[in-house]
């Protein structure tokens, strides 16, 4: 057994499964709490990862960056995940509020044209060619390049550890987040019954703010992680990324947050395996599997709870 | 108006029995005012309105011999029978169906594949319509079937797979081997598509003119009209409707929930496979790119436009949205339909008539007044180009700045803009006529500068706003019937 091909992979998969992970982390929440597939939320990720580079940009370029790389990484984290943030609230007030009460279809459908105007505004306004956040020539430490050998010869760049270690922070501080704190308690009461939670005096309208603004900003967030590994930015990367997260958020169980990470890093094995496997065309067909198998064999997703409809 | 009679509270309708609709929400139509045109409308039978478009559409190519223009005709006729085929799963069946392309794509394939040199075959098309038709109606019985039990969101995720599964598989298609095992086989001709396709073939007669075409697409779109015209009134349609309105009703009162929703998923893929033989006929060439996403949200954009669930609404919707995208092609064309549509904006929205004047004229004035003092103050801001000519372009020479390298600047104002017109939704009154003055020429400078120049995205960013907008303040479409709550 190749067992240099072997960690390779499974280092790629853990990273491109965090990535997954953190924007299925968003669908499960907004799903939870609103039951509604949010089709823009891939596009969150795209817009993150542009801001990203709009920061790169900032500092000089990839070639010349003027500032320390560590504190450049935590400015493209705070800006993407503050303008994803924005921007899912955004999108909640003007395109979804006033269809809280319509048929389910509505929502859905207005999802879909919000996900095809931010994909197609993005490249009326930056081109639709691929950019590239160039993180092999970042001028004052290559993060993509500089790495630590594992024994049999397998390497591990920086910039994987920084996602996995990045996403692990996210995850442990939503967590803390949802479990330990008010706010998190009426997520989770609201999640569980939207009318009951109002009437005991939980602001609703409040807790899906909160909830469209975490959600969004773990995808901003997603989006830079994911181009510091994999460099390339274009408009339409929100549709695979968010058709793969929304899957593992299916798999995991929609509306459990373990879930979804779990859903996330299946995905992104699946996925990193199947490329080094067998071919990167089929990679697709063999998510495809893992989900039609999963609806087939437990509908309500690995750690999900199956749910009761009441009359 | 005074002169007009009062609505009966009771018409006569009330005694007509309604099978399975509540009484109130039977006659909610009796209740609703309407204008004495709508009225003298809605009297007229809806087959004098199809009979009439069936008229108007046969003599089509009697009245012009431009080709451009039957080409057009053929597409609006192939995009009606693709909205027709997403109607019974959204409109009747509330399904959401998001690879409802990839089944237009393998109908078009199918056809591609058994009836051109690609693999030697030259079947004849009175074979394979019914074996194609046959094939994706299966082929969407089995993608609805892991789905059947869950939600409807499920579905969605489903289908969406399903529909990018496909875009790839084609693209792929030309190294399959069984597992490693056999030679590659070439199966879809992979990103060269299939190309050299036999013309249809009626049994021995060949339709090869593009008039020709046009009438076959006619007559498929007519017969496959009374289908769901009969379809529509049937007791599956109206066990369709139930399931969109209450699924768990619909279980209650004893319907077979699950296999509806399969009929609808396998009607629908049935239409649009069928779709696709046409759509292969004509072209003589398929490529899996004009099966993806785009195609997608535009038959949803003319299904929600027109009213999901109304056939008339459909085909109004279709034919909207296909002819206005034709005419976004040309700048010239487009200018003339963006500035009538901010005139009707205008008229339609702004109440009383004295505001919608003032917003007309402050607007005219307001860019007069940036002209003046753009030229004034920055000359350079005044020396671009004009897109397009004509008596609309000498105007827009005196109103509209037309920077030297606009690019730039009209990006940054098309992100003002968006934010100007969400600003728009959150005020009201007196506020918000005078806050569109300077909106309105912000979008016309937006368009002019740079969307009039990107014809292909600017038709997908529109389609997307309308998607958004249409579900916000009219999610029953142009001619749908609102949905009647009761509580």
């Amino acid at each position: 057994m190749n067992w240099n091909l072997f960690v390779t992979e499974l280092v790629a998969g853990i990273t491109h499964g965090s990535v997954y992970a953190l924007i299925a982390l968003g669908y499960s929440m907004v799903y939870g709490i609103l039951k509604l597939l949010n089709f823009a939320h891939g596009d969150i990720y795209m817009v993150g990862a542009y801001i990203g580079l709009g920061i790169i940009t900032v500092f000089g370029g990839p070639l010349a960056l003027t500032v320390n790389v560590v504190l450049m990484l935590f400015i493209m984290f705070l800006c993407s995940m503050i303008g994803g943030g924005v921007l899912g609230v955004m999108i909640e007030r003007f395109a979804y509020r006033r269809l809280r009460t319509a048929p389910r279809i509505a929502p859905l459908i207005t999802a879909l044209g919000v996900s095809f105007f931010l994909e197609n505004s993005a490249q009326l306004l930056l081109g639709a060619q691929q950019q590239s956040y160039n993180s092999f020539s970042w001028a004052n430490g290559p993060i993509a390049l500089d790495h630590f050998s594992l024994p049999a010869g397998a390497v591990i760049s920086y910039a994987n550890v920084i996602v996995i270690v990045g996403a692990l922070v996210l995850m442990l501080a939503l967590t803390y987040f949802v479990q330990r704190t008010q706010t998190g308690k009426a997520m989770r009461a609201t999640s569980f019954d939207r009318e009951a939670a109002s009437m005991m005096g939980i602001d609703v309208d409040r807790v899906i703010v909160v909830t469209f603004f975490i959600g969004s900003a773990l995808a901003g967030a997603a989006g830079v992680f994911n181009c510091i590994v994999y460099q390339q930015v274009f408009p339409y990367m929100g549709f695979q990324a968010g058709l793969f997260a929304f899957t593992a958020a299916v798999v995991g169980g929609i509306g459990s947050l373990p879930g979804a990470v779990l859903g996330g890093l299946l995905i992104g094995l699946a996925e990193a395996f199947a490329t080094g496997y067998i071919s990167s065309t089929f990679q697709q067909a063999i998510v495809f599997g893992i989900l039609i198998v999963v609806m087939l064999l437990r509908p309500s997703g690995l750690l999900g709870r199956a749910v009761i409809q009441k009359v | 108006m005074a002169d007009e009679p009062d609505i009966p509270a009771r018409p006569d309708e009330v005694n007509v029995p309604r099978v399975g609709v509540d009484e109130w929400v039977a006659t909610h139509e009796s209740r609703v005012h309407r204008g004495r045109l709508r009225r003298e409308l809605d009297r007229v039978p809806t087959t004098a309105f199809y009979a009439g478009f069936a008229v108007v559409a046969a003599l089509l190519p009697l009245v012009t011999n431009n080709g451009y223009v039957i080409r057009v005709g053929f597409d609006t006729l192939l995009y009606m029978l693709l909205a027709l085929g997403l109607n019974i799963v959204v409109g009747y069946a509330g399904l959401l169906d998001l690879g409802y392309v990839a089944f237009y794509g393998f109908g078009a394939f199918s056809y591609a594949m058994l009836a051109s040199p690609h693999f030697g075959l030259h079947w004849n098309t009175l074979l394979i319509v019914p074996i194609v038709v046959a094939a994706t109606a299966l082929l969407g019985f089995l993608v609805a079937l892991p789905s059947r039990r869950l939600l409807g969101d499920y579905l969605a995720i489903v289908t969406l797979f399903f529909g990018q599964l496909f875009v790839t598989v084609y693209q792929n298609g030309n190294q399959i081997s069984l597992l490693g095992f056999t030679r590659k086989v070439d199966v879809t001709g992979g990103p060269n598509g299939i190309t050299n396709i036999d013309n249809w073939n009626l049994g021995g007669l060949h339709i090869t003119s593009l008039n020709g075409y046009y009438y076959a697409a006619l007559v498929v779109f007519l017969v496959v009209l009374s289908m769901m015209y009969l379809v529509d009134g049937s007791r599956t349609g109206r066990a369709w409707r139930s399931l969109r309105e209450d699924p768990l009703a619909a279980e209650l009162m004893g319907m077979p929930v699950n296999r509806l929703k399969l009929i609808a998923f396998a009607m629908g893929a049935g239409i649009a496979g069928l779709t696709g033989t046409l759509f292969a006929g004509l072209n003589t060439a398929v490529f899996s790119a004009d099966f993806d996403v785009p195609t997608l949200i535009i038959v949803y954009a003319m299904l929600i436009l027109g009213g999901a669930g109304s056939l008339g609404g459909v085909i109004l919707g279709a034919l909207v949205v296909n002819v206005s995208l034709e005419i976004l092609r040309t700048p010239g064309h487009a200018s003339w339909i963006f500035y009538l549509s901010l005139l009707a904006l205008v008229l339609v929205w702004v109440r009383p008539w004295k505001w919608a004047a003032i917003v007309l004229g402050g607007t005219l004035a307001f860019g007069y007044a940036v002209y003046g003092i753009v030229s004034a103050v920055w000359p350079r801001g005044t020396e671009g180009d004009v897109p397009i000519g004509g008596l609309l372009g000498d105007w827009l020479d005196t109103w509209m700045i037309h920077p030297s390298n606009p690019q730039t600047i009209a990006n940054y104002a098309y992100v003002v803009l968006v934010f100007a017109v969400l600003g728009l939704t959150l005020i009201a009154g007196w506020k918000r006529w005078l806050a569109m003055i300077p909106t309105l020429y912000l979008s016309a400078f937006v368009w002019d500068n740079r969307l009039v120049m990107e014809p292909s995205i600017t038709r997908l960013i529109l389609i997307g706003v309308i998607l958004i907008v249409l579900m916000n303040l009219r999610p029953q479409g142009l001619l749908g019937t609102q949905r009647v709550e009761i509580v």
